[in-house]
């Protein structure tokens, strides 16, 4: 494999296994603990090398999946004491983890290949060269084998816990109610959300992996109301944007993270205008097919009223629409036209007419 | 506290670390009191999404205009902000998402076409974009006092229109639905009050970073939230507990080698934070604490002489609000 090869392969599995946590993240409304996350796993790091001084120590990871945990239990502590919402809780907790660890970096460790820079931005393009070597075998980056493992970790989570955490995170009552210790399984999410994010921090840094793990979900809500289409479309659309952004930042030559995350916000705004249903421009489609609808439906029943009524001759006149419905003559010459076309109304000289659709019309909507 | 200040006395001559403690200072007031919307209205990450949001207005501000000056970088970055907060509004009003959903979303996206803008002005033959990064982390010691004097103007015109509109975006925090009866144009008091969050966030950038912009934003607002009910004083001593950390932190940050202005003024802020949930009168933690051991051993006495009274006087919490959804309806506790 080349090395484009494996950075795209690197890329489409990180992609994949941050979709999966974060369609629950999306759904539980905790999308910025995410952000928190991200942000704090840097401090588990750092803590990690100063004890270990190694780089490549597995210590390193298990003390950012910690400060992962520790950052949400942080987080439900403030917010425990009532004296803090969760948002603000969120917004306290993550920048002093961040701060201490910014602080531990340039006083302690300032000469070591930690720099922040790297941290939020991550370098892609360097994955492939950091290999894992057994035996004098060459099993593939580390990059893919950590991504990879985690992926699976994450399909299996979901695919064992599938009816626990769908109803946990639509009722969360009834859940507690069956006895499925919804605490328990919050933690588990977040433990699963932290050990992704440490993994993907690695190769994306800490901005990407919130994009990767909110958009593709994000965008999938706009498409689905069902959770297994929403779990198989966000890791679609994740591994989309991580392969589009990919070649992107290839031709132009720009940071492989910073154009995945555009992809996925470029997918999103596609759904977010275009999606069949609850796209903005279908919803303006169906609101005019709607006001069309409406205004014929008015005609009738006014047709309907006066019909055989002492005033007949003159209500039921083109004329009197704009007066009596209070609608521009431009507007009332439009609806006439389409009723007319519509078979709801007949029209001789001067005077309308209902016909037997027009007077059903009127009727159901007087009913209804 | 003492060493503290002796070291404050004795460093004020030394120009940069009255410039930045001056910046540290004003960026303190002016997210400090802005900050109490954010935190009321529940907005508290608006101020995380932004500070991300402004790095593309920052990068394309430099690429159009080809200048470091910083008015104009933040012109780039509060127009950025402003644009996702309207996009945050728009998308929460039209989707069925949820708003904590569409700000990570924001967030993320708008930092990634950062990177790669900045990528673009990093192929510049002129070299003068090694400036931009500082704004991810935040580079105090290279704030001059033009940028404090730009900084302050910024800030005292948010400041002069929070007292304009004071009674608008006082009824607009507190009961929005309120404000839409008496005929206040709600949908755009929002989106001013929003951008004056944005002014806020752009002030800070250079001080603090984009990722630390956030905790200055919530910070202060949460501890003043725990000292008062009132709005006007909860104000009021955010901006003093803002200032006071700023000068703190980058006054510390000057005393020994590795500790960085950014990180510094975030954690001073956080003390105070904590100092306030735990010692504040009536609502911190130690004085409820207190206040049961005494209703414990009031009642205690009562039951051992005989008279059980059926109500138990205490000082009444402040937020006698057991349930959170309540609290929420009446979305006045912060």
């Amino acid at each position: 494999m080349t090395s484009q090869q494996e950075v795209q392969l690197i890329a489409a599995v990180i992609a994949a296994a941050c979709a999966l946590p974060g369609v629950f993240l999306v759904l539980r409304r905790m999308a910025m603990m995410s952000d928190a996350i991200s942000h704090t796993v840097l401090f588990g790091i750092v803590v990690g090398f100063l004890l270990t001084r190694d780089l490549g120590s597995p210590l390193l990871f298990l003390g950012a999946v910690l400060t992962g945990v520790l950052t949400v239990s942080l987080v439900e502590l403030l917010n425990q004491t009532r004296l803090v919402k969760q948002d603000a809780a969120i917004g306290l907790v993550f920048p002093v983890l961040f701060s201490i660890a910014v602080i531990l970096i340039s006083r302690f460790a300032g000469n070591v290949h930690l720099d922040t820079d790297a941290v939020l931005l991550g370098e892609l393009a360097y994955a492939p060269f950091d290999r894992v070597v057994w035996q004098g075998i060459d099993l593939g980056p580390r990059a893919l084998l950590v991504g990879s493992g985690v992926l699976l970790l994450n399909l299996g989570f979901i695919g064992l816990l599938y009816k626990e955490l769908k109803l946990a995170t639509f009722d969360p009552a009834l859940a507690a109610t069956f006895g499925f210790l919804p605490v328990l399984l919050h933690y588990s999410l977040m433990t699963i959300v932290s050990v992704t994010a440490v993994a993907a921090f690695d190769a994306v840094g800490s901005i990407l992996v919130i994009a990767l793990m909110i958009a593709p979900p994000a965008t999938a809500y706009l498409l689905t109301e069902r959770l297994s289409t929403m779990l198989w479309l966000s890791v679609l659309l994740g591994v989309a944007s991580a392969l589009v952004g990919y070649w992107l930042a290839w031709a132009l030559d720009v940071s492989i993270a910073g154009s995945m995350a555009t992809m996925t916000g470029v997918l999103f705004a596609g759904a977010f205008l275009f999606a069949p249903e609850r796209g903005i421009v279908a919803t303006a489609r169906r609101r005019t097919r709607q006001r069309w609808a409406f205004a014929q439906q008015m005609l009738a029943v006014h047709l309907h009223n006066h019909a055989g009524s002492s005033d007949e001759a003159e209500e039921c006149s083109p004329a009197a629409l704009h007066g009596h419905l209070r609608w521009s003559p431009d507007f009332a010459a439009q609806v006439l036209q389409r009723a007319e076309r519509n078979g709801i109304v007949r029209r001789e000289a001067e005077r309308l007419w209902l016909t037997e659709q027009g007077c059903r019309l009127a009727q159901t909507a007087g009913a209804g | 506290m003492l060493e503290l200040f002796l070291s404050l006395w004795s460093n004020w001559g030394d120009y940069t670390i009255r410039t930045v403690a001056l910046g540290a200072a004003v960026l303190g007031v002016t997210s400090g009191v802005l900050g109490c919307y954010a935190v009321l209205r529940r907005q508290a990450l608006l101020g995380d999404a932004m500070s991300h949001a402004a790095l593309p207005g920052i990068v394309l501000a430099y690429l159009l205009f080809g200048t470091r000056d910083l008015g104009i970088l933040l012109l780039g970055a509060a127009g950025a902000g402003w644009l996702a907060a309207l996009l945050l509004l728009s998308i929460t009003r039209h989707t069925h998402l949820k708003e904590d959903t569409v700000l990570g979303m924001l967030l993320s996206v708008f930092f990634g076409f950062g990177m790669v803008l900045l990528a673009f002005a990093q192929k510049q033959p002129t070299a003068a974009q090694a400036g931009l990064s500082r704004f991810l982390f935040g580079q105090a010691a290279t704030v001059v006092e033009r940028d404090v004097l730009t900084m302050a103007g910024i800030g005292a015109l948010a400041l002069v229109l929070v007292a304009l509109f004071w009674k608008e975006f006082k009824l607009l925090s507190f009961d929005p639905d309120y404000a839409a009866t008496l005929g206040l144009p709600v949908r755009l008091l929002d989106v001013g009050l929003t951008a004056l969050i944005v002014v806020a966030v752009v002030v800070g950038l250079q001080m603090v970073g984009v990722v630390l912009m956030s905790a200055m934003l919530v910070a202060p607002a949460v501890a003043a939230r725990q000292w008062t009910d009132r709005l006007g004083p909860m104000m009021l001593l955010a901006g003093i507990f803002g200032a006071g950390a700023g000068i703190v932190g980058a006054v510390l940050s000057a005393s020994a080698r590795g500790l960085s202005t950014g990180p510094m003024i975030v954690l001073s802020v956080s003390s105070i934070v904590l100092f306030s949930l735990l010692f504040a009168p009536r609502r911190g933690l130690v004085w409820r604490w207190f206040q049961t051991q005494r209703n414990a051993r009031r009642l205690r006495f009562a039951m051992q002489h005989g008279d059980v009274p059926l109500s138990v006087p205490t000082a009444p919490p402040s937020d006698p609000l057991p349930d959170p959804r309540i609290a929420e309806q009446k979305g006045v506790s912060g």
